[in-house]
């Protein structure tokens, strides 16, 4: 596989065939729909599923499946022992002011990468028949923020991280606002403006930090990730404030207590798609963000110990919390969002809580969450395609009549509640076992949210497929068809795989955990720069 | 220390014999579960319309069909269906006993082979991968085989074949029978996964994995509410003792790097003797233990778990996976043997559960609660038995415990199969687990009645049944170190630790007397005096069929002689302390330990007292219960009035659930919804933005009639062309 892959100079091209791939599928829609008289849905009206709808989304399914097929290079030819960037690109940019289209990945990176293009897959192909109006602008839509979330996770290039930040931004807003629930306007302006307020002032610390990167020589910019690691000397004063500015950009997005009231809204008015990509991917933007940019950036900031007891402490209190709140939920869409929240959590406490383990377990909840998360809206898209409620008192007794439902249902929530030998519990175990090592009472408290998700989760599943099937309007309700179960069976087999193997995910992120750790805590000890290059390959 | 215990791994005795398949113990069930998994889903499996908004309606051919998941009663079965046995019930048949009877074989040939190695001091650990290697923390997926992990083993496998076979005829008629026997696989894969784990977080997946099962055997007829209920609670409240374990592992790693049995073991020493850290590890284990072996304050999900079809009550809810927590304490013996003061608090939670849980038995009148009570007074018997360092009585009475309750359990499943099969034939709705509707039942089923008597005797200790054996070491055990151990010298709350073992001595002996009553009162109301099932119901009460009786007799006969395996010194014949002398290679070092060094040996006369003393007391508890009982003065449950006084306080568990209920759950919840959702979450943090609300609401105003004029469509693909115009002009330059 290596040498093949070596032979095509898989290594050289893939990142930015990535990025491209989605927006020639989306280009490919837009010249396909414009031969049809209304194909952005401007005329409205139902587009009924026709030939019509059949095209953009047969394109779009067939751009995710080949953009999928392609990065699964990436597993083969990564080499998990190699410190520093792989399959980089770089190209000048916008010279003039010292902007290059840097791409690169760690072993992070390269994870959140595989994971974006296998979610997004998935999406695709639930969309199927839920997505009935404008559907060669909600594919369009879809593939471009496919390309502005693989952007960020790729750029190495701080002001190219700031516009795929933004260009990811934009889409969500549409899906949400044109293909969600009732309250879809306000739920899709309140993700706007939260996400956007937030991340303006993350764009006033990057212009800062180009500047201050600035060349001596001819005083250009200088927005290269490794340039600003590398010669930035900050006061702590200013490294306080830069953390501040990206603080607010990632912990709205991640998103943290109190930060979070977004979710909820845009969760249960987004499509199923929408509630998938946002849950699996998007949120993980923000703790990646964390991971690259705002500790590393700003280690002396980070690991003040203020700074950091603050953020500790919101971590815990939003695992413990969300899970609360998940309790009383009466939509389930709802109620998966607060776990969110309290999943997210996990994530923040292990990324500051700083040992090998607990960032290795913050990045596995990371990749877990995105899986069972993801599993979980899109089980409860596939009720709400039959029985249009999310309200789970609506339904009880489903495992009668659909019990391949009832089974993927299960697995999913014991994934999510972190039963061992799923992938749920691999994340939450290594961020406390690693957590308890540095902040052993924040661990202690978090862990009692094990009980609180157990409850909140089996409660719901219980009301949903068990109890007595008395409601008429459930007694004929049809099971998965071939497509849920093909989109469902490699979610199932990852929260197996990642739960009872896990060693290979975990190998291959394993230089950029340690690497992450080190350098943050010999940078935060000695105030001084330390290890400025990763180098690249 | 590791180069050591890999040459000496490489050298075991036991490499190169069978025990090299010990990886095919558990991995046989997994093959069952497999199958039987896939036929069950396989039957129900209907697929729906390729586009599932335009199913409406009545659809399809098999709308009137409730498939698999439709057993809402199953043996409980609904009156007005006829019964059709599943499409796949003879694969399930032979499956399902089939793989654990494979299993069972092959345990008995490991346990010949390590019989015949001698003297194996070290265990046998066989790795296969590494499952979570994240710098200094390396846990690997390992077994470990040793003499008590193949004592419980041997009783998983052994008892759970009886059980499964029990299950075949049972179970006949359940629509869900594969999907039965598929969850009672994956139970023993589990459970065996749970004593072979050679690290805490493998017995961890063991120890969840075991209550995962039991959830969903529980809430197995999961169409009635009760149910379901029962299922959540049993896992929810299970989910409060695994808090308890977590932490445990998470001081153990943050204070010896380590998570292995072996790395532990080694290290322990490094704890000290009696510190707060050993301590605290201890209490947080034996937190854990509370919740899956059912003892206070946790037990309360046991009696529920009786929703669950018989044969898994005697399975899971007696046997084997309730007594995990048992095995916890004697797999770490090598801690608790240095945590006195957390071993007093074992002992007395385990003493004040016996007499608890056996004081509401007292008032049960459903068989299977009473049995269910019963469970939990015996666990606690056996924590008082690990709790006080007599690891080996512990482990002794949790086997002889597993024949007699199985067999109790199965009993009463082979009664309310032949009461449930007369309901069925006249139609009757009537609860056929209630005494109070039997009586007399002797006379239809001579096997079960005979067997079952002696499954009562042997619990109540009554001399040369089983539980006599190791009831009366436990007892012996906690009152010999009362008089002289390490647990005796420390002080819990500032009482010394002799009077609380004395106490918990006290207390076991009353306990032993309860257990006597309440199950003399189950036989005679079951079986014995007049019967109470219905004229017309009686013509149909009989015996069960031989795949169902012919595991009882096993079990019977277990119950009768299983004190072989361990017999005290006090009998001069066969073969004296097996158990403990298979045992010591294990415990043997704590053990002394805990008894400063010294075994601890009872005069003779002593010894003889403390026996007279315990089957007195015994024999007692049947008499009284014989001569106080009155059967012939019981009326049917739907005629019999409430209870009174006391009675009804024991009758109602102390009303335990109930103060949980109020101090607990419901406080939790109005917070959640009354102060954190409403309050803080739409209340605080979206009511701060108050004054910006305004200017939102107007903001959403207009991008709402933006979105709705339908122009949208149009700003998509500003954005689309835009990004591309962008990005291609940079890049083409």
């Amino acid at each position: 596989m290596n040498a093949f892959l070596t032979s095509i100079g898989y290594m050289r091209w893939i990142l930015p065939v990535l990025l491209a791939l989605p927006l020639l599928g989306a280009t490919a829609i837009w010249i396909l729909s414009a031969t049809h008289d209304d194909a952005d849905g401007s005329a409205a009206g139902d587009e009924v599923v026709s030939g019509r709808a059949a095209t953009p989304r047969m394109v779009a399914l067939l751009t995710f499946a080949l953009e999928f097929v392609l990065s699964l290079g990436l597993w083969f030819a990564f080499d998990p022992a190699f410190h520093g960037w792989q399959a980089t690109f770089d190209r000048a940019w916008m010279p003039v002011w010292g902007i290059r289209f840097t791409l690169g990945l760690d072993g992070i990176a390269m994870m959140m990468v595989l994971l974006t293009t296998f979610i997004m897959l998935l999406s695709a192909a639930s969309s199927w028949t839920s997505i009935r109006t404008k559907a060669s602008s909600y594919y369009a839509l879809l593939l471009v923020l496919t390309t502005g979330m693989l952007g960020v996770f790729m750029s190495l290039d701080l002001f190219v991280f700031y516009t795929f930040w933004e260009v990811m931004l934009v889409p969500m807003y549409f899906i949400i606002g044109i293909w969600g629930g009732e309250r879809r306007i306000y739920a899709s302006l309140k993700f706007f403006i939260y996400t956007m307020i937030g991340s303006l002032l993350m764009l006033a610390g990057i212009v800062w930090l180009g500047i201050a990167a600035r060349s001596a020589v001819t005083g250009v910019p200088n927005f290269s990730y490794d340039a600003i690691m590398g010669s930035v000397q900050l006061t702590p004063h200013a490294s306080l404030w830069l953390f501040g500015a990206f603080f607010l950009a990632f912990a709205v997005k991640v998103p943290m207590f109190p930060f979070h009231t977004w979710l909820p809204d845009a969760h249960v008015e987004a499509p199923t798609a929408g509630s998938v990509v946002l849950a699996s991917i998007m949120l993980k933007l923000g703790t990646f963000g964390f991971i690259r940019l705002a500790v590393p950036l700003f280690p002396t900031a980070a690991m003040n110990p203020t700074v950091r007891g603050i953020i500790l402490g919101l971590a815990v209190i939003g695992i413990v919390y969300g899970a609360l709140v998940s309790l009383v939920q009466p939509d389930f869409k709802k109620l998966v969002a607060y776990s969110s929240v309290s999943h997210l959590g996990f994530v923040m406490l292990g990324i500051f809580a700083m040992t090998v383990q607990s960032v290795q377990g913050a990045l596995m909840v990371m990749i877990n969450h995105g899986i069972s998360t993801g599993a979980l809206f899109l089980l409860i898209g596939m009720i709400y395609e039959r029985r249009h409620t999310r309200l789970i008192e609506a339904y009880g007794g489903l495992a009668r009549v659909m019990p391949l439902f009832a089974v993927m249902l299960t697995l999913t929530a014991f994934s999510s509640i972190g039963v061992p030998g799923t992938n749920g519990f691999i994340g939450e175990f290594l961020v406390l076992i690693g957590s308890f090592r540095t902040y052993p009472v924040l661990a202690l408290i978090a862990t009692t949210s094990v009980i609180i998700a157990a409850a909140y989760l089996l409660w719901a599943v219980q009301r949903i497929i068990f109890n007595p099937l008395d409601k008429a309007e459930n007694e004929h309700v049809p099971d998965l068809n071939r497509r849920e179960l093909l989109i469902l069976a490699p979610l199932m087999a990852c929260i197996i795989w990642l739960g009872v193997y896990p060693a290979p995910v975990l190998r291959r992120m394993q230089v950029s955990a340690e690497q992450f750790v080190e350098l943050v805590q010999a940078r935060s000890a000695t105030n001084v720069m330390v290890v400025p290059h990763k180098g690249a390959r | 220390m590791l180069l050591q215990h890999a040459a000496a791994a490489g050298t075991h005795p036991l490499s190169g014999t069978i025990a090299e398949w010990v990886w095919l113990l558990p991995l046989l069930p997994l093959l069952g579960f497999v199958i039987n998994g896939l036929a069950s889903l396989l039957s129900a499996s209907h697929l729906g319309p390729d586009d599932p908004s335009l199913a409406h309606g009545p659809h399809g051919a098999d709308g009137h069909a409730p498939h698999d998941g439709a057993d809402a009663h199953g043996a409980h079965g609904d009156d007005h269906h006829p019964v059709v046995r599943h499409r796949y019930a003879t694969l399930a048949s032979i499956v399902g006993p089939a793989v654990l009877a494979l299993s069972f074989a092959l345990a008995l040939a490991i346990f010949l082979a390590m019989r015949g190695a001698g003297e194996m001091a070290s265990p046998f650990v066989q790795t296969y991968f590494s499952w979570m290697p994240v710098g200094d923390l390396q846990v690997d997926a390992a077994f470990q085989l040793d003499q008590l992990s193949m004592v419980m083993v041997l009783i998983i496998t052994g008892v759970g074949t009886l059980i499964h076979i029990f299950s075949v005829g049972y179970m006949q008629d359940d629509p869900g029978y594969p999907r039965y026997f598929a969850y009672l696989n994956l139970f023993v894969f589990f459970m065996l996964l749970l004593v072979l784990g050679a690290n805490y977080p493998l017995l961890f997946i063991g120890w969840e994995g075991v209550g995962l099962c039991s959830y969903l055997l529980i809430g197995f007829w999961f169409s009635e509410k009760a149910n379901a209920d029962a299922g959540k609670k049993a896992f929810i409240v299970n989910r409060i003792g695994d808090f308890g374990f977590l932490i445990a592992m998470f001081l153990l790693f943050a204070n010896l790097g380590t998570l292995s049995f072996t790395g532990v073991q080694a290290g322990a020493a490094s704890l000290g003797f009696g510190g707060v850290l050993v301590t605290t590890i201890c209490l947080f284990l034996f937190l854990g233990c509370t919740g899956k072996s059912a003892q206070i304050p946790l037990y309360v999900w046991l009696p529920d778990a009786m929703a669950g079809p018989t044969p898994v009550s005697a399975l899971i809810h007696a046997a084997t996976m309730v007594t995990a927590g048992v095995y916890l304490i004697a797999r770490s013996n090598f801690l608790f043997s240095l945590a006195p003061v957390a071993s007093l608090v074992v002992v007395l939670i385990g003493a004040l559960t016996a007499l608890f849980a056996a004081s509401i038995g007292l008032k049960q009148w459903d068989i299977k609660k009473v049995l269910a009570y019963s469970t939990v007074s015996q666990l606690g018997y056996m924590f008082v038995g690990v709790g006080s360092g007599a690891y080996v009585a512990g482990i002794f009475h949790l086997m002889t415990h597993a024949f007699f309750k199985a067999l109790l359990f199965l009993g009463s499943g082979s009664v309310i199969f032949a009461m449930h099969r007369a309901y069925h034939h006249t139609h009757n709705h009537d609860d056929a687990q209630d005494m109070r509707n039997m009586g007399g039942l002797a006379r239809y089923m001579k096997v079960t009645w005979v067997l079952m008597w002696i499954a009562t005797l042997a619990i109540s200790g009554v001399p040369f049944f089983s539980g006599f054996f190791s009831k009366d070491e436990i007892l012996g055990g906690v009152f010999l170190r009362a008089r002289e151990s390490t647990l005796a010298e420390a002080h819990l709350f500032g009482i010394p630790g002799s009077y609380i073992l004395y106490l918990c001595y006290v207390i076991g002996l009353a306990a032993a007397f309860m257990t006597a009553v309440y199950m003399t009162r189950m036989m005679i109301y079951t079986f014995h005096g007049p019967n109470r099932t219905g004229d017309r119901e009686r013509e149909h009460l009989a015996e069960a069929p031989w795949v169902m009786t012919g595991p009882l007799v096993v079990l019977g006969i277990l119950s009768a002689v299983g004190g072989w395996f361990n017999l005290p010194k006090l009998i001069p014949f066969g073969p004296l302390g097996g158990l403990e002398h298979w045992l010591e290679p294990v415990v043997g070092e704590s053990t002394l330990r805990v008894t400063n060094g010294v075994l601890p040996e009872a005069s003779h006369g002593l010894e003889l007292a403390l026996v007279v003393a315990a089957v007195a007391i015994g024999l007692l508890g049947i008499f009284y219960a014989y001569s106080q009982l009155k059967p012939d003065r019981l009326v049917p449950k739907r005629e019999a009035p409430g209870e009174e006084g006391f009675a009804r306080v024991l009758n109602n568990k102390w009303y335990v659930d109930e103060a949980y209920d109020k101090a607990i759950v419901q406080p939790v919840v109005s917070t959640s919804r009354g102060l954190l959702w409403r309050g803080v979450d739409t209340g605080l943090i979206d009511g701060v933005m108050v004054t910006g609300s305004q200017k939102l609401a107007q903001v959403v105003g207009w991008a709402g009639s933006q979105l709705q004029s339908g122009q949208v469509g149009t700003y998509a693909w500003v954005l689309v062309i835009g990004v591309l115009a962008v990005i291609g002009a940079f890049t083409l330059r």
